[in-house]
């Protein structure tokens, strides 16, 4: 397979790749994940076949630019962007986050140990060296956007849950007790008061 | 063997050793016992084991219950308190390998040292020999119900004696008394030795 960048071939598959990042799976639409693009049932050619409505799906495409969640190896976990593709399966990634046990080195990334995210350095040079993609990374505030991500904040969670002491345990254990009795409670009069009218 | 005495025959003269050299030898060879390498040393206390921690105790009668850490006692044996009135443990002297050592800690320096002295000699716990010995005609009175156990007073007053500075650390703290009242259990899913304590 060979990458041109941008390869035209279709207005739907600006920038893309290859068909394999086309059947990546999309959350926002699951039903598009099985699909690919060129068969794509939007809902207009459903009903009205006159005028067809194509509107470009919201692919999370391997770009350069785009941020990538480390999946395996030893910078799991971590964010970096990718700053050249190398082939179809391989892409060149760096993280020189803001903080210091966040930092992904310059190196080569099997696609299957990354996942791709919402978030992207637009404009990013193709394959700008670290001094670039960290003065980009700062100016898009890209640590800041990720932690407030809903997965950065789902792992957090899970991690300070993982850690807690077991006084802290038993201190959650009382306090989810609490918060469930004051719900129920403001439940029981709305119910009570619903039931009377 | 040069004892003996020279005896004369004849013309010669020999010696006759006082002890004759024996006719027959074993066949087997006498085995030497091995010598003996160990030594008793100290117990090795864990870091983690410090008086005021909070322990879970693993084993016994008490078993899941969380206790407050006084003292090290001789050979591995630690004594804990409930306190009494929170929990029901009173002070008990306990083996350090059945304990789990939270890295909750509580002020003890208040603690009355006299009464942990006292407590702590090795036969404050050992039990007093019954005066008087069961008759046969005791055990074949079978209407009359047995004495109920009492509790000696003078343990009771260290008790409480012991109880009282721990009993009024522990209620600065929120939870902290309900905390030691609840015994600890593992519940579906839970992995101890992943825990954190």
């Amino acid at each position: 397979m060979t990458i041109t960048k941008p390869a035209a071939s279709g207005p739907l598959s600006e920038n893309c790749v290859g068909t394999s990042e086309i059947r990546r799976v999309n959350l926002d639409n699951p039903t598009l994940s099985t699909t690919t693009l060129r068969h794509i049932p939007t809902r207009s050619t459903k009903f009205a076949m006159a005028d067809i409505d194509v509107k470009l799906a919201s692919w999370k495409l391997v770009e350069v630019g785009r941020l990538v969640l480390i999946r395996r190896g030893p910078f799991a976990g971590k964010l970096a962007a990718i700053v050249e593709i190398v082939d179809h399966r391989r892409v060149l990634v760096d993280g020189p986050s803001g903080e210091e046990q966040k930092i992904v080195p310059r190196h080569v990334l099997p696609l299957a140990h990354a996942t791709l995210t919402h978030f992207v350095i637009p404009q990013l040079p193709r394959a700008a060296g670290t001094g670039p993609v960290k003065k980009l990374w700062a100016k898009n505030e890209i640590d800041g956007k990720w932690a407030k991500s809903g997965f950065a904040q789902k792992t957090d969670r899970t991690e300070r849950r993982k850690n807690l002491t077991d006084f802290e345990r038993f201190k959650v254990l009382r306090l989810r007790k609490q918060a469930r009795y004051e719900v129920q409670k403001s439940y029981a009069k709305v119910k009570a008061a619903a039931a009377k009218s | 063997m040069s004892d003996g005495q020279t005896k004369q025959f004849g013309k010669g003269q020999r010696l006759v050793p006082a002890q004759k050299a024996q006719k027959w030898y074993p066949v087997d060879d006498e085995s030497q016992p091995k010598k003996v390498r160990k030594t008793i040393r100290p117990a090795k206390v864990r870091e983690t084991l410090q008086p005021g921690t909070i322990l879970i105790l693993l084993a016994g009668r008490f078993r899941g219950k969380r206790v407050v850490l006084l003292k090290h006692l001789d050979q591995g044996v630690l004594l804990v308190t409930g306190p009494f009135k929170i929990n029901g443990v009173p002070l008990r002297r306990v083996n350090a390998r059945y304990v789990i050592a939270t890295s909750k800690r509580i002020d003890i320096s208040g603690v009355d040292a006299k009464t942990v002295e006292k407590v702590s000699t090795p036969d404050y716990f050992t039990k007093e020999k019954k005066a008087e010995k069961k008759s046969e005609e005791a055990f074949f009175k079978q209407g009359e119900k047995p004495e109920k156990k009492k509790v000696a007073s003078a343990r009771a007053a260290d008790q409480k004696a012991v109880d009282q500075s721990i009993l009024s650390s522990v209620k600065k703290e929120e939870f902290l008394s309900s905390y030691l009242a609840t015994t600890f259990s593992l519940r579906n899913g839970d992995k101890p030795h992943e825990m954190k304590w």
